[in-house]
């Protein structure tokens, strides 16, 4: 009985401890990023190396050099991920040489990624501190996520759509457009999501890609600012900047946040009509 | 037994009318007095990697007939089937030897049109597989993959072959709605429908019925005894009084030596039933073997 008590309690606390965490880390940031936040916040340009003023060329770095990594990122790795799950049989040699590979490269540590975007994009091929180059370099980064979550949904599709479009005479490929993506989709859009996740927080491989400058972008061949860089900037480098750091936090999780409802809804609507349309 | 389940599905699945069925009223018996073959299978053997499944099986399946495989699991029925509209090519390591002609052309020539042989040779599952779309799309799907693009044309498709089926009734107000939603014998009746639209000249199926309850193994049954004459059936079915009620020829699957599959004896179904030459098949359809 005594036991029983315990266990339950232990089991309550290591919950509670864990949202606990989440909680302080949310309450802070929205009690210290609050009260600076504001429409003019979001769409002035920073001033006094971000001391005051906002931080709207911020944002549009963020989101472009996100939009470049998924681009770039969704059709590869959903190519691969068809490839892996559809096309080779899962023990064959090339299969599992890719897995492997996917799987070290996920465990690459950021920095890396950083290091070869800059040799590879900014210096190789000539892109220099741009928005692509950061773009490109988190497309490689965040890949083996997209590629493993979108194998793992397509191979838990039911084996049974596969034979039976087989045996109603249907191709490889309007059984996997029409059946098998469909069925996937809530897998696809999560791990989308994840990559999404690692791309928007990343600092160190864009410190050396994307770079530092702070203005406007005119085109992806500008340097840009993202805003996990500039609140490591800020919270590290400019003295006086916390304020302006917490705000940039607070909007980094409420972009976080739209992003995945937009995507949910998407999903949801697309899954909708998949099913209905006659 | 037939009627008894036909006239309780009556009460319970209620449209299972005749009037809602369009192919006919219910056919007793061999129609075939001078049987033609339709597929012809000689000396089929098929291997999984190095293991045997089916050794030396030989017999015609006969134009406008209901033949019943029968005999205990893993005697190789299944794969028997898989074979005649080429799923087998989907196994990895999957051998196949022997001849199989299926309206006198090779069925196993290697540059043979895959996908318009399956769309000849339809095939239902043991368990129903509707697709996660609508009703309407789960039918509409191969048609369109088939070349049929009108939606004028679809729509009297779905209508005709649901009719078929005697699902139209039951489904006709809610056409966009999910296939998922629909019972486990309307999603049976709707995976026939969708194989049916195809216009096939054999179906396969599978222990169509085993997955059901009995009421809805009533309604396919009665269904499948309603494609005879119009289609060609080849049912596997370990329910012995069902293979006797539907059925004009039967094949009965036996495994030798504890290693491969392999037919023991063909006939008339009535023949094997009442007096069957070979000791196996008397103790199997008597209950006293298998």
């Amino acid at each position: 009985m005594f036991k029983n008590a315990l266990t339950t309690l232990l089991i309550w606390l290591t919950a509670a401890l864990v949202s606990g965490v989440f909680v302080w880390l949310l309450a802070d940031i929205i009690i210290h990023g609050l009260p600076k936040l504001s429409w003019s916040f979001l769409v002035e340009a920073p001033e006094n190396a971000g001391r005051s003023g906002g931080i709207g060329p911020i944002i549009v770095s963020t989101v472009l050099i996100l939009g470049v990594a998924m681009v770039t990122a969704t059709p590869l790795s959903l190519a691969t991920a068809v490839l892996l799950s559809e096309f080779i049989r899962h023990d064959s040699v090339f299969g599992r040489l890719v897995r492997r590979s996917l799987d070290v490269l996920a465990g690459v540590p950021s920095i890396v990624f950083g290091l070869f975007g800059n040799a590879f994009f900014c210096i190789y091929l000539g892109l220099g501190f741009s928005i692509l180059s950061g773009g490109l370099t988190l497309s490689c980064m965040v890949l083996p996520i997209l590629i493993r979550t979108a194998e793992e949904g397509l191979q838990a599709t039911p084996n049974d759509y596969r034979l039976s479009a087989s045996a109603l005479g249907m191709s490889r490929s309007a059984t996997l457009v029409h059946l098998l993506l469909p069925a996937a989709t809530p897998a696809l859009v999560a791990g989308l999501m994840l990559g999404v996740g690692r791309a928007v927080a990343e600092t160190a491989a864009l410190i050396f890609t994307s770079g530092y400058v702070d203005r406007m972008p005119d085109s992806l061949f500008d340097s840009g600012r993202a805003l996990s860089v500039h609140i490591y900037d800020l919270s590290m480098n400019v003295a006086g900047g916390d304020a302006s750091a917490y705000s940039s936090a607070l909007v980094l999780i409420l972009l976080l946040l739209i992003i995945n409802s937009i995507a949910l809804s998407l999903a949801k609507q697309w899954l909708h009509r998949s099913v209905v349309t006659a | 037994m037939s009627h008894f389940t036909n006239n309780k599905s009556e009460q319970v699945d209620k449209p299972n009318t005749d009037d809602a069925y369009t192919l006919g009223p219910l056919q007793a018996g061999p129609p075939c007095c001078d049987p033609e073959p339709l597929i012809r299978v000689d000396n089929l053997s098929l291997h999984y990697g190095e293991k045997p499944a089916l050794e030396g099986v030989s017999l015609d399946i006969y134009k406008g007939c209901i033949t019943a495989l029968i005999g205990p699991s893993g005697c190789g029925k299944t794969s028997f089937l898989s074979v005649l509209n080429r799923l087998t090519d989907m196994i990895p390591g999957c051998r196949v030897s022997g001849n199989v002609h299926f309206d006198h052309r090779n069925l196993r020539h290697p540059a043979l049109d895959v996908q318009r042989l399956r769309r000849d040779i339809g095939m239902i599952f043991q368990k129903p597989v509707p697709f996660p779309l609508s009703i309407r799309r789960n039918i509409e799907l191969p048609l369109r993959e088939h070349g049929m693009s009108k939606q004028a044309e679809l729509n009297d498709v779905v209508q005709q072959v649901l009719q078929d089926v005697g699902l139209w009734d039951e489904v006709k107000d809610r056409l966009a709605s999910s296939a998922l939603a629909l019972s486990g014998g309307q999603q049976q009746r709707l995976c026939i429908a969708r194989a049916l639209a195809l216009q096939p000249k054999v179906l396969l199926m599978d222990e169509p019925c085993s997955a059901l309850d009995p009421i809805s193994s009533g309604v396919v049954e009665d269904l499948i005894q309603r494609l005879r004459g119009k289609y060609t059936v080849v049912i596997v079915t370990h329910n012995l009084a069902q293979a006797r009620r539907i059925a004009n020829y039967a094949g009965f699957f036996w495994i030798k030596d504890q290693r491969a599959g392999c037919l023991i004896e063909f006939g008339q179904c009535k023949q094997i039933f009442e007096a069957p030459a070979h000791e196996l098949t008397a103790a199997y359809v008597n209950g006293s073997r298998g």
